[in-house]
């Protein structure tokens, strides 16, 4: 069992969790994930590692609450255990001899990003952030990336916060204006990274993604996380999760990733219910 | 005086059409009767022609003397001499390829049920004798097993037994490997899986789930900071294949391991479960072994129409018997000497049809089977909509990987020795990991043979 020793709600649907997992906590780099399970019943769901802290044994994680499974665990407190707790999974960001890199992130794609954009900095390079958000209620992790980079840039899909707009433009701007990236780094929802790979494309940048497939075991064994990328066939959970994002199949993966849609809409809905009825 | 029917009894099983939409054990078991008038069928042969066949020389008519005598712990003390898990085994191995494959009473009529009667010895025994095993006093010596499927708990077992003091890290959070994430419950009962590892935990052995050695902690930290003084890897056949064909990634089509996940590990088909599964219509099971005959049965039983497509033969079906059997009594259709060339699907990327080709056998190959071989112009179609790939697997590389010095053939296995010693000092590794996807049996020898292996080497 993996007991919560912080919650933290940084916006209504958005969590910051610290987990008491310290072998993991040991191991873990930026760019790995994990994969917990909050109860006996409960789905396995993999969640990227924000943070971790090896001296206290404890591993971050931010999740959105976008299912029953997330509603879950967002009903569990401090002193509350998690079910099972296993990683770190997946290949580490390659960060080291960049010294340019634009990192872009996408709603809560930037608890992902973050990581990778401290260790990018702390390893030297010169960092601009580009973070993208539906509306102001959602932005989290402002003050980090402010920290960690050379140039922040917020954009709000409303305009209700920063910049009106999507990351893209902004992208595009900071590329026009001159700025020669060593590589792009995209983390945030699929449709968001297809079109950062496809701005940077024509520039010839090479761009990183870090795919988020359906997962099961996170081990290499079930296939479920398989995506193209320059025609051959990858598992996400133990090739990945970082691709070149102009190799990747976009339009595969994000259909793949909508296959539950209705099931887990239906599952949603029941939980909800449930709690409802629970506060009642 | 013997029993001279030339058939064997034969098994009580739930009817097929009952059966096929639950997930409750199929066969159920000999009865004492049963198990008395089949004993005596065996003719105690002097040169044990069946002891042969079994991978790990079960003595096979001694154990059927006890049976026929009603000795039935007894009979159970002469199979566990060899065997670590007579109820897994009596269930799931191949006994028409192994152990009844030599019996003399095959020759003329059914072989002797020895498989069956293993069953119902490894049954009686757990339900009348199976106190917790006791804790063995510790020799001080600490082995770290890697894998938690047949080969990981019977290695853990053995030096159990004999004092160790081991710890089996597994990277899932259920222990029993393909026995729990990949047989479905109809086949091989989970509470026959979990006895096993909690009589494992009665002899003081550590289950250490949710730890992905490689990743969580690697096979050089477990020696050189944790303190084990031998590792066995048991860490299982690896990463699913495909078919290179158009299609293989729309959505619908899996590899049997995640259908079979989902279903067995992550138990989708209760509705108590969060985990979700397609309920297809009608389904292709690409392949004819035992993780094709599974699939297909578990996708009957979600209520598909079941298609098997196999390029060869029923003949050549590499499937234990009694599955292709059971399979078609549940009404599993199979469409032999064919094979896919393409997938189809909708405008949302959800398959819709599979495309295939008449086959023939032709020449027989390096394998010494026939080779199929396409028929020109024979495609036909069928309207699916979920395609389950049981292809088999390949070597996942993670643990070669992320340990030094560890050979690897040129498949991906590990390389061992006859005593299951890798290229590493103190590393040991056995079971589908060295082998290639293979059996329970096979797996669980393995770990025997390492067993003592590294009792050996530690005790020196
Ligand atoms: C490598 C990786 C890293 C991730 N990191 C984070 C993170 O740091 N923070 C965060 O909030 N989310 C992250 N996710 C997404 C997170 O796994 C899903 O939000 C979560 O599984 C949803 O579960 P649910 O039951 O609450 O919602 P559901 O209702 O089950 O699903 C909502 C949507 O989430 C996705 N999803 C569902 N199940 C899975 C699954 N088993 N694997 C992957 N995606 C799934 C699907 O697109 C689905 O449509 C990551 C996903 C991956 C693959
Ligand atoms: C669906 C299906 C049906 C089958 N039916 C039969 C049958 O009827 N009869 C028969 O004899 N055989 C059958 N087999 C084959 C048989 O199950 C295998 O040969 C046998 O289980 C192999 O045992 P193993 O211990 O080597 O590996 P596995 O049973 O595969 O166990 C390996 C374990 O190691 C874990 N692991 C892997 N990597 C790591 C890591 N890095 N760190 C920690 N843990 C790790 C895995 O999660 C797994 O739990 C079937 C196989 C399948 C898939
Ligand atoms: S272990 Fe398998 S092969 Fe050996 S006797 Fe038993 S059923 Fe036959
Ligand atoms: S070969 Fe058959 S009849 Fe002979 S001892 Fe073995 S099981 Fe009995
Ligand atoms: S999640 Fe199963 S292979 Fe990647």
């Amino acid at each position: 069992m993996y007991k919560i020793v912080r919650k933290e709600a940084l916006r209504p649907t958005v969590t910051l969790y610290e987990i008491e997992a310290p072998l993991i906590a040991k191991k873990a780099q930026p760019g790995q994930f994990i994969i917990l399970r909050v109860d006996e019943k409960g789905e396995r769901i993999p969640i990227t590692i924000n943070a971790y802290d090896p001296e206290k044994g404890t591993v971050t994680i931010i999740v959105q609450t976008v299912g029953a499974t997330t509603e879950k665990l967002s009903h569990l407190n401090e002193g509350d255990c998690l079910q099972d707790f296993v990683g770190p999974l997946g290949k580490a960001t390659e960060t080291e001899g960049k010294k340019k890199v634009c990192v872009v992130g996408g709603g809560v794609g930037c608890a992902i990003a973050y990581p990778v954009l401290k260790k990018f900095h702390d390893d030297g390079a010169e960092v601009h952030a580009v973070v993208g958000f539906r509306t102001e209620d959602l932005v989290i992790l402002e003050d980090e990336f402010k920290k960690a980079s050379d140039k922040l840039i917020v954009c709000t899909d409303d305009g209700s916060y920063g910049r009106k707009g999507l990351v893209t433009d902004a992208l595009k701007e900071l590329i026009d204006a001159g700025n020669q990236y060593d590589e792009v780094f995209a983390i945030g929802p699929m449709i968001m990274m297809k079109f950062v790979s496809k701005t940077t494309e024509p520039y010839g940048i090479p761009t990183t993604v870090s795919m988020s497939p359906i997962m099961i075991d996170g081990t290499g064994m079930c296939g479920g996380c398989r995506l193209s990328v320059g025609g051959e066939m990858k598992f996400a959970c133990v090739d990945g999760p970082d691709f070149d994002g102009h190799k990747v199949d976009w339009d595969l993966a994000v259909k793949r990733n909508q296959m539950y849609m209705e099931f887990e809409k239906h599952k949603h809905e029941e939980t909800c219910n449930l709690f409802k009825k629970e506060a009642e | 005086m013997a029993n001279m029917s030339l058939q064997k009894n034969p098994m009580p099983s739930q009817d097929p059409n009952v059966r096929n939409k639950n997930f409750q054990e199929v066969a159920l078991g000999y009865t004492e009767e049963q198990a008395l008038d089949e004993a005596q069928r065996c003719l105690n042969c002097k040169n044990k022609p069946c002891m042969q066949g079994c991978p790990v020389m079960v003595h096979i008519p001694e154990f059927i003397a006890k049976v026929a005598a009603g000795e039935f712990e007894e009979a159970y003390q002469i199979i566990s001499h060899t065997s670590a898990l007579p109820a897994v085994c009596g269930r799931v191995c191949p006994q028409e390829s192994q152990c009844e494959k030599y019996c003399v009473r095959g020759k003329k009529g059914d072989p002797v049920g020895i498989g069956r009667l293993e069953r119902f010895v490894a049954d009686w025994h757990n339900a009348h004798c199976a106190g917790a095993p006791e804790k063995p006093a510790s020799n001080g010596h600490r082995v770290a097993v890697v894998g938690s499927g047949p080969a990981g708990l019977t290695c853990a077992g053995d030096l159990a037994r004999k004092g160790y003091e081991v710890t089996v890290f597994e990277a899932l959070h259920l222990a029993g490997g393909v026995l729990v994430y990949g047989i479905p419950e109809f086949r091989l009962p989970k509470a026959i899986v979990q006895k096993e590892v909690d009589g494992l935990k009665a002899m003081g052995v550590t289950i250490a789930t949710d730890t992905v050695v490689g990743r969580t902690i690697s096979i050089d930290e477990l020696m050189e900071e944790q303190g084990f003084e031998a590792v066995f890897i048991g860490s299982g056949a690896g990463l699913p294949m495909f078919m290179n064909i158009p299609g293989v990634n729309y959505r619908g089509v899996y590899s049997a391991n995640e259908f079979l996940t989902r279903i067995n590990l992550m138990k989708a088909y209760l509705p108590d479960s969060d985990t979700p599964i397609q309920h297809p219509k009608t389904v292709a099971v690409v392949g004819g072994g035992n993780v094709a005959m599974d699939a297909a049965r578990c996708a009957k039983r979600l209520g598909a129409e079941v298609y098997i497509v196999y390029r060869r033969g029923m003949e050549e079906l590499p499937a234990r018997k009694e599955e292709v059997e059971h399979a078609e009594e549940e009404g599993v259709i199979f469409k032999t000497l064919c094979n896919p060339v393409e997938i189809f699907a909708d405008e949302k990327d959800d398959v819709n049809k599979i495309r295939c080709i008449e086959m023939e056998l032709g020449e027989p190959d390096a394998s010494g089977r026939r080779r199929p071989i396409e028929k020109p112009g024979s495609e036909f179609d069928i309207d699916v909509d979920c395609v389950i790939m049981a292809l088999g697997t390949s070597p996942n590389p993670l643990i070669k990987s992320t340990t030094k010095g560890l050979e690897i053939n040129k498949k991906g296995g590990i390389v061992v020795n006859e005593e299951g010693l890798t290229s590493r000092e103190k590393v040991y590794a056995g079971g589908d990991a060295v082998t290639g996807a293979a059996t329970v049996i096979l797996a669980m020898g393995a770990g025997k043979t390492a067993a003592k292996a590294i009792d050996e080497a530690l005790s020196k």
